[in-house]
């Protein structure tokens, strides 16, 4: 047992996968503590924040402020200002204008600016649209505005009077430290459609979708399990009745059978749990299909004949001449089950036919509702990719851990 | 093996008759009759040897009379009453007086479990449960004395940390604790050497001339059959071909297979006769 332990962790393939495996269980159980709250809070009111650190505009106005005179400072927000598509429309604005653009390098802000200033002006050049001469009119305003800015002002509204009075004023050279800042908050993935922290949502559903597949897994795994070694053990009729019923679930496609299922319990009745438990009904033909086969092969070995000679029941025949030699087959199976119902649910959420969407999140709820809101058509990646990139390693170190197992227990395919 | 009066036990009372025993393997075209409508009487007391070469079907025979087969035809009869073992309690009393050792050692053990428990589970089934530690490390100890194996130093141990010859011999010690009524041995010394293997058969026909013990004794070795069975069986391709008294069959063979048996084994009496041997090939 110890040994064979050891030989567990001797297998490379098996420590990769349970290391990712414990790693994402650990952020699982320790995220939530730096970061509590309800997974499912909205905390943003537009949708699809991109990642990274906010901080809030107004407590910043009211924070110290500390003068830079940063060298860089205009050009950082001149680039700001101008994305890649911008920088390649303003050069070909003008070369249609009949400039020298020739070896105008349009990641060099200084010379692309220089050229602008010198040769832009408020036409409509031949083969534009009356909308491109707004939006060159526009750019331009902006990159005048922003080089002869001096500072803003900042007014509040008296209530009675509704008159302004100015409260202060923000220069271009102003800078507030975020610490001074009374609220900051760093969200690393943004937050999704409805305006939830997607990092928070994410942990909390990874952690629902593992509970989710070990349940699945485990009732697969029992049912398999149990009637595997009953067909096998017993044959005969009881063999024949079990197989015919296996082979009905393995004709009908489990997934079939379960968006049925799934869609005959209401949306009011189907928590995680009961998903997960449904998923599992319907996975376990071939946990018991190959539990079967395995104790064929091993009924009629001479250890079992001698347990039977020494007049031993069947229930403990089963258990201690059977079930251990098959031990580490089952707890394979169990792995791959875990997996596989962890995909299982992510397929069905993704056709609405998940857990309830209001108590929690779940892997695929979160693909299905990135999906609704098209998250991948308007580049909002943060919503979706994360996900895909978590079921990928949880299925991904289980597989890993199960084709460690089997190079430990099947000396045959050890290299 | 002294010659001294030993009893005439195929006289005695039938404790297990086969009429047209029969099993078959496979279907259509592959079917294969591994035992093949045999038929046989063996007496209380009785020591008999079933030969035959390999895949003759002898593995086959003996898993049908211990009830672990089912046969494809014919019958088996009990102490002259048809055997029922058609529930788990039949079959719990037919193996109290049936019991058997098997011919691969390696195969015959939980590798789960150390090998006191089988040792223990023999205790308990002659129903030795409340029995003190001590008295049954003594009953162990004893029935290992009986097969050459000192059971303090087996004790505790995995089954896969005991050579071949150990594991079958505490196979045989099995056999001393429950002293069946009848023994089904398939070739339980294969693994043993000659010394141990001359002891222990010794101390197989004692206890049967104490308990009247039926042997039925499995074997390659013609020559040991001939050696120590009362009755020896001549099986050929499921079939028996030729069975009798161990001397008339084997001092004067009728089947041609018994003679090519008889033929086969090596005569210690004689002369090697080398002069047929090339020794070019050593060089
Ligand atoms: N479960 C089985 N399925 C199919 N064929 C079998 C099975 N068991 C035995 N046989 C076949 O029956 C024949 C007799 O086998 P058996 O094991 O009885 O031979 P044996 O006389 O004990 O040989 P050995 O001396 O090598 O042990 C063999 O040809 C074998 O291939
Ligand atoms: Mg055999």
């Amino acid at each position: 047992m110890k040994n064979t332990l050891k030989n567990i962790f001797h297998s490379p393939r098996f420590v990769v996968g349970f290391i990712i495996f414990v790693a994402l269980l650990l952020t699982m159980i320790f995220y939530p503590i730096f970061n509590p709250g309800d997974p499912l809070e909205r905390i943003g009111v537009g949708t699809f924040a991109k990642p990274g650190t906010y901080f809030s505009m107004y407590d910043a106005t009211s924070a110290k402020t500390e003068t830079f005179r940063l060298a860089d400072a205009e050009e950082n927000r001149i680039n700001a200002l101008l994305t890649g598509d911008a920088r390649t429309r303003m050069i070909d604005w003008m070369s249609r204008h009949g400039d020298d653009v020739a070896g105008l390098d349009p990641a060099d802000t200084g010379a692309l600016m220089e050229a602008w200033g010198r040769y832009y002006e408020d036409v409509r050049l031949s083969g534009m649209t009356n909308a491109d001469r707004v939006y060159f009119r526009r750019l331009n305003n902006s990159i005048v505005n922003s080089a002869t800015a001096e500072e803003l002002l900042v007014m509040e509204e008296d209530p009675e009077t509704g008159d302004y009075a100015q409260k202060g004023t923000i220069s271009l050279t102003d800078y507030v430290n975020t610490k001074d800042v009374a609220n900051v908050k760093t969200l690393p993935l943004g937050t999704d459609n409805f305006g939830r922290d997607t990092l928070r949502e994410l942990v909390s559903a990874a952690g629902v979708s593992l509970r989710v597949g070990l349940i699945a897994g485990i009732v697969a795994t029992l049912i398999g399990l149990s009637l595997g070694l009953l067909a096998g053990y017993l044959g005969g009729v009881a063999d024949d009745i079990i197989m015919f019923i296996t082979n009905i679930f393995t004709v009908i496609p489990s997934f079939v059978l379960l968006i049925l299922i799934s869609y005959s319990i209401s949306q009011e009745a189907r928590g995680a749990s009961l998903v997960a438990v449904v998923i599992g009904f319907t996975g376990w033909t071939w946990t018991c299909r190959s539990v079967r086969s395995q104790v064929i092969s091993l009924r009629n070995r001479d250890h079992v004949n001698l347990s039977k000679l020494s007049g031993h029941s069947m229930v403990r025949i089963v258990l201690t001449d059977i079930l251990p030699y098959i031990a580490s087959y089952v707890v394979m199976a169990f792995i791959l089950q875990v997996s596989a119902g962890i995909l299982s649910e992510a397929q069905l959420s993704m056709l609405g036919l998940g857990p309830k969407t209001t108590e929690t999140p779940t892997l695929g709820l979160m693909m299905n509702w990135a999906m609704l809101y098209s998250a991948h058509t308007n580049g909002s990646w943060w919503a979706y990719f994360p996900v895909i990139l978590t079921i990928t390693l949880i299925s991904f170190s289980l597989n890993l851990m199960n084709t460690g197992l089997d190079q430990v227990f099947n000396p045959t395919l050890r290299d | 093996m002294s010659e001294k009066a030993r009893k005439d036990y195929t006289k005695g009372p039938s404790c297990l008759k086969g009429i047209g025993l029969t099993r078959s393997f496979g279907i259509g075209d592959k079917k294969m009759f591994a035992v093949d409508h045999v038929d046989f009487d063996f007496h209380e007391g009785e020591f008999v040897s079933i030969v035959g070469e390999s895949g003759s079907g002898k593995t086959t025979l003996s898993k049908m009379l211990l009830g672990l087969l089912n046969p494809t035809e014919g019958e088996i009869l009990f102490q002259n009453k048809p055997r029922d073992i058609s529930s788990h309690a039949k079959k719990r009393e037919y193996w109290k007086s049936m019991q058997a050792i098997f011919q691969d050692p390696f195969a015959s053990y939980n590798v789960f479990h150390k090998i006191d428990s089988v040792l223990l589970d023999c205790i308990n089934m002659r129903g030795g449960q409340n029995l003190s530690k001590q008295e049954k490390f003594d009953m162990m100890t004893e029935a290992c004395s009986f097969v050459n194996l000192k059971f303090a130093e087996l004790t505790n141990k995995y089954p896969f940390e005991l050579s071949g010859g150990q594991m079958q011999r505490l196979m045989i010690a099995r056999i001393f604790l429950l002293k069946p009524k009848i023994l089904l041995a398939d070739e339980p010394t294969s693994m043993v050497d000659a010394c141990s293997r001359a002891t222990i058969l010794d101390m197989l026909l004692q206890l049967r001339d104490e308990v009247g013990m039926t042997i039925i004794f499995i074997t390659h070795d013609i020559g040991l059959a001939y050696y120590i069975s009362d009755t020896v069986y001549i099986m050929e391709h499921g079939k028996f071909v030729e069975y009798g008294k161990a001397d008339e069959v084997i001092l004067n063979p009728k089947a041609a297979y018994t003679k090519r048996l008889i033929s086969d084994v090596p005569k210690i009496h004689e002369e090697w006769d080398l002069s047929t041997v090339e020794l070019t090939s050593e060089l």
